[in-house]
Order: structure tokens, then C-alpha cells, then sequence
């Protein structure tokens, strides 16, 4: 299907718009619960019949709340392999959930793309909530009246001592995973962002890059999460990530005021120049596109070039992926026609649609 | 590091037997290619030329510290199966990831050392599902009343033992019936 070009999905979704709390440096909030069925065994030991079984139901359960939550339900079985990648690129989807075979995989996402439940990933089901800027209460919210409205068609595993059982013991508790996604080009610049996280682990939190576990931190995203789920409510920990997300906020406006003015001339050239590149460059990787739409936010967030486009910096860094840019194009590209249509986008956004 | 999401174990993409423990990127000509191997293909593929071990995933860490259970290992836990799906500690030690919801009774024993080091302490304060937090309640219910019923006969005092008998009953088919028309479970 999207090897035509059409895609059933949006091109962006809410969570990407750029607006909000702290906006500037959080791009986005999330929360995700882990949940599983009761006396079923997990979905890496269900047989073929209890995997089919297990998906048909939760299928039928979205149904049963559509009417309210509006979550629209694919196999990913009838997904295209780009459109799949798109959903891993726009964050819907865990890169986990798509890793082949996915013959007993599914998801659910509403029309906003703020709301996605994936299905037999490592669990059951992982109930993920998206919304733009530092907004994890907001987030949290709208996840618990989504888990309630499952809840009253699902009897999910749970121990009073142990909470909510999860495949993994990792997610134990209150299965709730709750992350912020950062932009800290100034931390990384002066060589701060390492000691700023060895300080969150001991903290229970934990710094990974911008795809989650195990990825770079392309661009100087990074996504902050609780590395702990058991042993205190949902609201104390998303207050405790709450509480150390604005003090890296906080760290990263200080970087960045200590550069303008200790560096003043040297950054301007720095940034002046990637926005130099971004705005003449035939062909950009996906890495140097990213690395350079950081120094040009950072020097736009500053003053020092023109703010980036109407485009939030969320949406240019999802444009620079390669499986949006294929969807876009309508049909598979090879690296070097990639390259080309990522500059010509990036030259359009920047310089407006003349370019 | 969560493994892929499926309904078997991830088998390596290269050699396509053995289970696949490490996730390996690769940079050529500036395409960037990323797969799931095995240990003996990934090093084959020269995965582990500039690190010391194999890549350090949760899981990886997971299992050496499952491995380091405290005090003399009794040879039948590795036995242990879970009733209800047949997993092993062993199995667990080995994936991170455990067969059933029913798995953390089995292994409760060597499960609760192992929460308290992975999250500093063993006890949910967290949200409480409506249904599933009220079968639960039901059943310590009826734990309780059975633990009085064996000490009521253990006293011979047979009228209230009988009149417990009946009330477990009566509790236990509620819970089974609403089982039923709840349809929690997939079965």
C-alpha cells in the first residue's frame, strides 16, 4: 500500500507539533503500561492457537471501546514493511514489536497517533500514551482511563505484592514505563551530558538514545525514563521524573546561556555554518542531517538563526528518517536517492517551498 | 534490552537455528543494517572485535545476577517446572523473561531475592485493577477461611468447620462463575 505512496497513517503525529511546557528543550512525554492476561502464558511462549486466540480477542476489545477511545486496530501481518518502519520512526511502535515474524503482532492507534497499544510485544499488551512537551501528568491521565476501559473487558495479571505481572521482571509493579524526550545540544557541547546522567542512575532514572534502549543518541536526543516500575505509585514516580526532567531542562538552559556568552562568536560560526549546509546540501546522511538540525535548533532556540520552519524540530527529525522519507516518495529508495530527496526536503523546510 | 516481540524465542538471522542474544549494526557503504544473530555468527561477523564480551543487555545482566542466588543452590530447583506452562528457572535465567503470569508463584522462592536487587524493594504500591484486584481479594478470602477450617477440625469443633466448608464453597464457585462470565482469560 504505501508502496504507492498512500499511507492509512498521518505524516505527523500530535505528539511532534512543538508546543507546550519547556517545548523548547522537551519535544515529548510518554507514558507506557506493560499488562497481561491472566493464566495465558506470555506472548514469546503462546502457541500458535493461543496467539491467534489472544489477538482476536484483544481485537474484539478495542472494538468494544472504540466508540470512546477511537483505536483502530491492524495486524501488522497487513501492514506494509515501510509503513511499519514509519510507525518505529514516529515512535508508535517499539522497534521490538516489528522485528519479523510478526504474524501475531498488532497495534492500535487513534487518530491522533497519541494513544498506541501494542500487541504481544513482550507483553500482552503495552499501552503507550505520546503527548508533545513536558506533559507526563497529562500523559498519565489519559493511559489510566484508557487501562480502566480495557480493564472492564480484560482480567489482568496482577498480585497484590508484586502488582501488575510483566514477562520481564524489569517492569514489574505498576508496569509503567514514563519518559521524556530531550533535546541537549549545550550539555553535549560542553561535555556535561555524561555527569548530568551518571547523576539520574542514582537516582532510579535512566538516560538512552533517541530510538530507546541500546541506540544513539542521534541528534542529542535523549529519552529519560524511570528505570524502576515497583514500589511506588504511578504519581510519585512521574512526580520524581517530573521534578529531574526540569532540572535538566534547567541544566541545559544554563549550558546554553554560558555558551552565548563565553563562546559567542565560535557558536554563531558553528551554527551558521550547519544551517550553511543544511540550506545547500545535494545529499545528507540521516546522522549528519540530524546532527546538524540540532546545532541549528540550538542556534535558533538562541537567536542566532532564523527559527527552523513551520516544522517543529520532532517533524524534521522524523523527516530525516529513511522509512518516511520512502513512504513519502512512494516507492523504495536506495541510500543515495535518500540522500537527495532528505536534502531537497530539509532545503524546502528551511527555506520555504521555493528552494 | 527487550527482545523482539514474538510468539517464539528470536531465532538468529543468519544462521537461522540458533536463539539470536545480540542485536548487530553494521555500517556499509552508508547503508546502516541492523539484524539479531546469535553469539557464534555476530563474532563470526567480527561483532566483537572492539568489545570486551557480548553487548550488555538487560537481559544479559539479568542473567548473571539470577545466576548469583544467594546460599547453597539446591539441585531441584533447576528441575522445577511451572504447572502451568511447563518454564524453567533455568529457561529464565536464560531469556530474562518469564513463561506466565503463574510463573512468579513457582519461582517465588528464587524470585524475590531477585526483585528486591533489580528494584530496591519487593512491594506494589501502584494502581489496582477493579476486577482482577477483587478475584484476588476473594481468593485471600477463602485462603483464610481454610486455614480456620484446619484449625476448627484440628479443635474437633465440627459444627463451625461444616459451617466454613459451606461457606468456602460458596465462595469458590462465585469465583469460578464470575470467571466464566468475565472471560478474563483466553484459554
Amino acid at each position: 500500500m504505501s508502496q504507492t505512496g498512500f499511507s492509512r497513517f498521518n505524516q505527523w503525529s500530535h505528539w511532534m507539533e512543538g508546543k507546550g511546557l519547556e517545548s523548547d528543550i522537551v519535544l515529548s512525554s510518554r507514558i507506557r503500561l506493560a499488562r497481561n492476561l491472566r493464566q495465558l502464558p506470555f506472548p514469546h511462549r503462546l502457541d500458535e492457537s493461543q496467539a491467534e486466540t489472544t489477538l482476536a480477542r484483544l481485537e474484539e476489545t478495542l472494538q468494544a471501546i472504540h466508540d470512546r477511545w477511537h483505536l483502530d486496530f491492524y495486524r501488522l501481518a497487513e501492514v506494509s514493511p515501510l509503513e511499519r518502519q514509519v510507525l518505529v520512526e514516529k515512535h508508535l511502535v517499539s522497534p521490538q514489536l516489528v522485528q519479523e515474524p510478526v504474524r501475531y503482532q498488532a497495534v492500535a492507534i487513534d487518530p491522533r497517533e497519541s494513544i498506541s497499544i501494542m500487541i504481544n510485544e513482550e507483553d500482552h499488551l503495552r499501552l503507550q500514551v505520546v503527548l508533545p512537551a513536558l506533559s507526563l501528568q497529562e500523559a498519565w491521565h489519559v493511559a489510566n482511563r484508557v487501562d480502566d476501559a480495557l480493564e472492564e473487558h480484560l482480567d489482568f495479571a496482577f498480585d497484590q505484592k508484586w502488582g501488575y505481572l510483566t514477562a520481564c521482571p524489569t517492569n514489574l509493579g505498576t508496569g509503567m514505563r514514563a519518559s521524556v524526550m530531550v533535546h541537549l545540544p549545550a550539555l553535549v557541547l560542553m561535555r556535561q551530558v555524561a555527569q548530568v546522567f551518571t547523576t539520574l542512575s542514582q537516582l532510579g532514572m535512566v538516560a538512552r538514545g533517541l530510538y530507546g534502549e541500546g541506540t544513539d543518541a542521534l541528534g542529542n536526543i535523549f529519552q529519560i525514563s524511570n528505570q524502576v516500575s515497583l514500589g511506588l505509585s504511578e504519581e510519585e514516580f512521574l512526580h520524581n521524573l517530573s521534578v529531574v526532567a526540569q532540572q535538566v531542562v534547567g541544566s541545559e538552559r544554563h549550558a546554553r546561556q554560558h555558551l552565548a556568552r563565553e563562546a559567542g562568536v565560535r557558536l554563531a560560526d558553528r551554527v551558521a555554518r550547519a544551517y550553511g549546509i543544511l540550506t545547500h546540501a545535494r545529499i545528507l546522511s540521516s546522522d549528519e542531517a540530524l546532527r546538524l538540525l540540532s546545532e541549528v535548533k540550538l542556534g535558533a532556540d538562541l537567536g542566532i538563526v532564523p527559527a527552523l520552519s513551520r516544522a517543529s524540530f520532532a517533524q524534521l527529525a522524523v523527516l530525516t528518517q529513511p522509512g518516511f522519507l520512502q513512504l513519502k516518495a512512494g516507492r523504495a529508495l536506495n541510500p543515495l536517492e535518500r540522500d537527495e530527496l532528505r536534502a531537497k526536503l530539509i532545503r524546502e523546510q528551511l527555506l520555504g517551498e521555493a528552494a | 534490552m527487550d527482545t523482539p516481540g514474538g510468539v517464539q524465542a528470536p531465532v538468529c538471522q543468519r544462521c537461522l537455528k540458533r536463539p539470536a542474544t545480540v542485536q548487530f549494526s553494521k555500517v556499509v557503504n552508508g547503508e546502516k543494517s541492523e539484524r539479531l544473530l546469535c553469539e557464534e555468527c555476530a563474532r563470526e561477523e567480527g561483532a566483537f572485535h572492539f568489545m570486551l564480551g557480548p553487548v550488555f543487555t538487560v537481559q544479559n545482566v539479568l542473567g548473571g545476577l539470577i545466576g548469583q542466588v544467594p546460599g547453597p543452590v539446591r539441585p531441584s530447583f533447576q528441575e522445577r517446572r511451572c504447572p502451568h506452562c511447563g518454564y524453567t528457572y533455568q529457561r529464565f535465567a536464560e531469556t530474562g523473561r518469564l513463561g506466565c503470569d503463574r510463573c512468579y508463584e513457582t519461582f517465588a522462592d528464587q524470585l524475590e531475592p531477585l526483585i528486591r536487587r533489580i528494584q530496591g524493594r519487593a512491594s506494589h504500591h501502584g494502581k489496582v485493577p477493579g476486577r482482577a484486584g477483587r478475584a484476588y481479594l476473594r481468593q485471600r478470602e477463602i485462603a483464610r477461611m481454610k486455614a480456620e477450617l484446619k484449625a476448627a477440625v484440628e479443635r474437633e469443633e465440627f459444627e463451625r468447620a461444616a459451617e466454613l466448608r459451606d461457606q468456602i464453597r460458596r465462595l469458590e464457585d462465585e469465583l469460578r462463575s464470575s470467571d466464566v462470565g468475565e472471560g478474563g482469560a483466553v484459554r
